[in-house]
């Protein structure tokens, strides 16, 4: 219980050097340059106290449970007499890392789905757009880029091909789907991939490819454990696009069908 | 059909309760890919099966109290400051205080310091700087400082293209051939630090607030429209650190 104490004060601490700069300066300029009274101080000053609180729990929660297992099972996941490779280091394959694959995908999937940005832009999405935009199939959307992208990276770290190769096609192909799909969705979509890789995506990612590289020979951890991030914030901009592409078309089908 | 649990009836309608589900369904897929890989695949049992199941509870409550507190205190107030600094039709306010914003978000964002430190032991190792103490501490702390000045320069661009009506995706694509340009002149051991550091702007609280200053200035603003102006700030955000890191690489 004192073990559980300490790490909370550790954690809030560190919450509120973080959130006490912002703070200020949000006070700063209400009160000297937009100088008007607060509309609703109390529940303004609840609103932060609920963060505070929020962000110390969900961070004390995921170092106790998320992070130590997923670290571990990356750990597990790469390990050479797991993969089968430990006899023949010489001749390995891609194929031999299907379940790494796996796990990067679906554990993309899940960690985006649990972070709690991409909640609150789902949220203000549906909000602006009078529930055009709704926040759940959004979600869904970004959080499989984040896998397709998670599993696409670990392949990319396994096989070795250049990071630059896949990043540029694949900005090249957001600047050509972007002339086709519908305005209103660009700037949700370019904010989706940074908004979906934080606090719980980051520390589970970067174990991932540090364990990765580490593990399949001829990568070296430092040139090559980086970049799986640079995925989970591409593949998504591309998995909204496509959704907004396919909505309006799935709209205007239904449209003629009913002129008919 | 004739209600017989009037308590659940009532618990199903109260609005704390319902983010509670909503937060425990959030973490049922994370939940289900590591049993599920933990049990079936890797075939091992989970290691202090208490911690973990009590560290998701904190986490369901932690997600619940967030959500709630962005309801109540920080989307309000970040709308109403945007409205007010549109009232107040004073362009030059909004950018003090959208780099203030930006600046102060980042400088004491605890994965930065993270990021900067790990830069500093590689930039120390490489001889790119003096093995001591101090030049670290220097390397490490001017780093922060150019991330911090580039996402505040990220929000000014952004004020100004919701002000001005600019579209988006040309101001993102200068950016990202911005960044491809400086690729090839960053020495080559900043650049995983530089493409790194533009992920670490986007912590629990900011990401809320710049969506809320944006969301705020383009609905009061006439003639735009707060669904296709009002996002991509983050975007930028995390494109600039890359720019100005890179080009720290190249002065530093």
């Amino acid at each position: 219980m004192n073990e559980w104490l300490n790490e909370f004060g550790n954690i809030l601490l560190e919450t509120l050097r973080s959130v006490l700069p912002i703070i200020g300066i949000l006070l700063l300029f209400q009160f000297l340059i937009v100088r008007r009274p607060l509309s609703h101080p109390s529940q303004i000053f609840a609103g932060f106290f609920y963060v505070l609180l929020g962000i110390t729990l969900f961070v004390l929660g995921l170092k106790m449970a998320l992070f130590p297992i997923g670290e571990l099972m990356a750990q597990q996941l790469t390990e050479p007499n797991f993969l089968g490779i430990e006899h023949d280091p010489d001749r390995v394959h891609w194929y031999n890392y299907i379940w790494i694959y796996l796990f990067a995908g679906s554990i993309g999937f899940a960690t985006a789905m649990a972070e709690p940005t991409l909640t609150a832009v789902a949220i203000k999405a549906s909000e602006v757009s009078a529930g055009t935009i709704r926040a759940l199939p959004f979600r869904l959307a970004v959080a499989l880029g984040v896998g397709c992208g998670l599993a696409l990276g670990t392949f990319r770290i396994v096989t070795g091909a250049p990071l630059y190769v896949y990043i540029l096609t694949g900005y090249v192909f957001v600047a050509i789907q972007t002339a086709f799909a519908p305005k209103i969705i660009a700037g949700l979509a370019y904010d989706s991939g940074n908004v979906a890789s934080s606090t719980v995506t980051v520390p589970i990612v970067t174990a991932l490819g540090l364990g990765l590289a580490a593990a399949v020979p001829g990568r070296n951890p430092l040139l090559d454990g980086f970049g799986l991030i640079a995925f989970t914030c591409l593949i998504p901009i591309i998995n909204v696009l496509g959704y907004a592409q396919i909505a309006v078309w799935w709209t205007q089908r239904n449209q003629a069908t009913d002129t008919e | 059909m004739q209600l017989r649990f009037p308590f659940i009836q009532r618990l199903l309608h109260n609005r704390f309760f319902r983010q509670v589900l909503a937060s425990a369904l959030d973490l049922v897929p994370v939940i289900a890919v590591t049993l599920f890989f933990q049990l079936l695949v890797i075939q091992q049992p989970i290691p202090e099966a208490g911690r973990f199941v009590s560290g998701i509870l904190l986490v369901v409550v932690g997600l619940t109290f967030f959500i709630q507190g962005l309801k109540l205190g920080l989307f309000p107030l970040g709308e109403s400051m945007a409205h007010a600094f549109v009232r107040k039709g004073s362009p030059f306010w909004i950018l003090v205080f959208a780099f203030a914003l930006g600046f102060g978000a980042t400088i004491a964002e605890p994965a930065l310091m993270a990021v900067a430190d790990e830069a500093a032991r590689i930039a120390s190792d490489g001889g790119v700087i003096e093995a001591t103490q101090e030049a670290r501490k220097a390397y490490a702390l001017g780093l922060r400082l150019t991330v911090a000045v580039a996402v505040g320069c990220a929000l000014i661009i952004s004020t100004i293209r919701i002000i001005r009506g600019w579209p988006l995706p040309y101001v993102i694509i200068a950016g990202y051939l911005g960044v491809a340009v400086m690729t090839i002149f960053a020495p080559p051991e900043i650049i995983g630090i530089a493409y790194d550091s533009g992920g670490v702007t986007t912590s629990t609280i900011t990401v809320p607030l710049v969506t809320a200053l944006g969301v705020g200035l383009s609905s009061s603003l006439p003639g735009r429209n707060p669904v296709s102006d009002g996002f991509g700030l983050i975007a930028l955000s995390a494109l600039m650190p890359m720019i100005f890191v890179m080009g720290y690489g190249i002065v530093a």
